[in-house]
């Protein structure tokens, strides 16, 4: 699992990840979200790294809440 | 199939089940104790496989069966390759296949499309004796064992006899049995419980069944009508006839047809069961203007469930008593007849006095872990289908969703894994390799066919311990040692070369086969002290 930046354009790629959520409601956010998530992990395919990302996706969600104002 | 059946439609299609004459136990037993080997509580497939098994290997046993009659309602259908190569060492599978409907492929629909997102064919290497699966009503299985089992004379089955206390010690178990006509009391050796799942033995004997329900509802219909649909499992998600939900259709003989709706977590079961709302389901799967009758209808919800061991002293537990699947993958009857597979050729040995009773431990081991896979695949299918929480079900919808457009989706649509045996990986039988082959066929798998002179590979094996040996045309004859057979395989019947492609196999390479068709041990050379070894440890000496 890389854990280093390896996005070229990190901005870029939020942005654009907000605008294909707009206009959605949250079902279909949702669906869109799952979509994007098959699609990537097929572009991983590696099952080690798969299991890595979905442990690391699931211990990120367990850190504390950011502090409102931060940064 | 598992599950509460609740109600006919209509009886109007229904056949009579053959059934069957009660004859009282003999007066000698009903007076004092009579000692068999081997009890069987249940005539279902896996009894009455159960008791054919034993019988080849001369063990004496009696099936008690409570009905008066073969199976009813809507069971089993989808006898996997695997079951009818068992049946075919039972002598029992050639009717079978002329009678059922052979299939290969399943395929998927997706919404009102007429073309399948996905299509597999459970049988991608072709030359072998048996198809993927044949599609026959159980009672005529049933009934084809119970015919079979007519010609052993050590079976007897004795119907409307029915296991009502069990009691077992070191030396043996005692049964009492009741009947129309009173009851009376068998002992026995071993007590084979294949009493299904809701097993009376399993419950005498107050025994766990841990397990999950998954929170759906199912209804099938046995229909008989004319049609002109191919012999395939066709499944559909989220059709125009059952939005939302899934539903499954299987040709069956007689012009009968398995049709199975999904309904959802919360149902009014009788409103789902008035003939209007079923007919609807029906003509907008078919067509409005087919005709059809009902044959069975009735609403199931699924379950997936094991026994935390099949080996409670000397009773054994077989089948649907020992574990319980849902139904999407054929995996409930067909994991069961490799349990009664895999038990019949221990118990016989153990039971001649030629291995302890300690064999019979690996067949706890082997089969925990083949139903652990049945139910793993069974509880995924279901589990895809129901979509149980928001998230399942936005990723279930997603998956959808790509498979129209995307390869690489496909596979990830669960209509059901389609029974495949199990591989017996880290059985304490097998000896583990020493030689570089290829990994289909190592020690645990079972055998896979292949053409062989004018017959079938797999006719020349099981039954027994078989050093299946590939040589050349010329090569000398082996020496094998004492309790196996040697079987050769010479590239004159092998003509196109499949038996040696498929088992990786080269001049010398010599495979050790278990009685029910498992490898137990390969090596690249024939080595008569390395055969020897592997018999032994198979057979627990």
């Amino acid at each position: 699992m890389i854990t280093t930046p390896n996005l070229t354009d990190p901005d870029g790629f939020f942005a654009a990840l907000m605008a294909l959520h707009e206009g959605l409601s949250d079902a279909e956010s949702r669906r869109l979200d799952a979509r994007l998530v098959l699609l990537l992990a097929n572009q991983i395919g590696d099952p080690a790294v798969l299991a890595d990302v979905l442990a690391a996706a699931r211990r990120a969600s367990a850190a504390p809440e950011l502090a409102p104002g931060a940064g | 199939m598992s599950a509460e059946p609740l109600v006919y439609a209509s009886q109007t299609a229904r056949r009579a089940r053959r059934t069957y004459a009660f004859l009282a136990a003999p007066d000698a037993e009903r007076n004092g104790l009579r000692r068999v080997p081997v009890v069987i509580a249940g005539g279902g497939p896996c009894g009455l496989a159960m008791a054919l098994d034993l019988a080849r290997y001369g063990v004496e046993c009696v099936v008690l069966e409570r009905a008066n009659c073969l199976s009813d309602g809507s069971r089993a259908i989808c006898w996997a390759k695997r079951s009818l190569e068992f049946l075919d060492r039972l002598g029992a599978a050639a009717g079978l296949v002329a009678r059922g409907v052979t299939w290969n492929v399943g395929k998927v629909f997706l919404g009102s499309a007429p073309e399948p997102i996905y299509t597999f064919d459970l049988l991608p290497e072709k030359d072998q004796k048996f198809p993927a699966f044949i599609n026959l009503q159980q009672y005529y299985l049933e009934e084809a064992l119970v015919e079979r089992l007519a010609a052993e004379a050590c079976v007897e089955l004795r119907w409307q006899h029915a296991v009502k206390a069990v009691r077992q010690d070191a030396a043996g178990v005692t049964v009492d049995i009741g009947t129309p006509l009173g009851d009376y009391t068998l002992a026995c050796d071993y007590l084979i419980a294949a009493d299904g799942c809701r097993s009376t033995v399993r419950s005498l004997l107050g025994l766990d069944f841990a397990g999950r329900s998954f929170n759906d509802n199912f209804l099938i219909a046995d229909i008989r009508m004319k049609a002109p649909f191919p012999a395939e499992r066709r499944f559909w998600f989220d059709p125009p006839f059952n939005r939302g939900r899934t539903a499954l259709m299987h040709r069956q003989p007689d012009d009968l047809w398995r049709l199975d709706f999904q309904l959802g977590p919360t149902v009014d079961r009788r409103a789902a069961l008035e003939p209007a709302a079923v007919a609807a389901k029906v003509h907008g799967m078919l067509g409005a203007e087919i005709p059809f009758e009902y044959e069975w209808v009735s609403i199931y919800d699924f379950q997936c469930r094991r026994m935390e061991r099949f080996v409670h002293g000397r009773v054994l537990f077989v089948g649907d008593a020992a574990h319980l699947v849902s139904p999407f993958g054929a995996r409930g009857a067909n994991g069961g007849l490799q349990d009664v597979d895999n038990l019949g050729w221990k118990l016989a040995r153990v039971l001649a006095g030629r291995s302890p009773p300690a064999l019979l431990d690996s067949y706890d081991v082997e089969r925990c872990r083949a139903a652990d896979e049945n139910i793993l695949n069974s509880a995924r299918a279901t589990d895809f289908m129901t979509a149980a929480t928001p998230a399942a079900q936005a990723y279930r919808d997603a998956v959808l969703e790509l498979a129209r457009d995307f390869e690489f989706a496909r596979p990830l649509v669960n209509s059901g894994r389609l029974s495949r045996p199990a591989v017996l990986d880290d059985s304490p039988l097998s000896t583990p390799e020493a030689s570089t082959f290829e990994h289909a066929m190592r020690p645990g798998a079972p055998c896979v066919d292949a053409p062989l002179g004018s017959g079938w590979l797999l006719e020349k094996l099981g039954g027994r311990f078989v050093a299946l040996h590939f040589a050349a045309d010329d090569a000398a004859q082996r020496q094998v040692p004492a309790g196996v057979e040697l079987v050769v395989v010479r590239p004159a019947d092998d003509r196109e070369g499949l038996a040696a492609r498929r088992y990786d196999a080269a001049p010398g390479t010599t495979y050790l086969v278990r009685p029910d068709q498992h490898v137990c041990a390969r090596w690249r050379a024939f080595d008569p002290h390395a055969l020897d070894a592997a018999v032994k440890r198979a057979t627990v000496h």
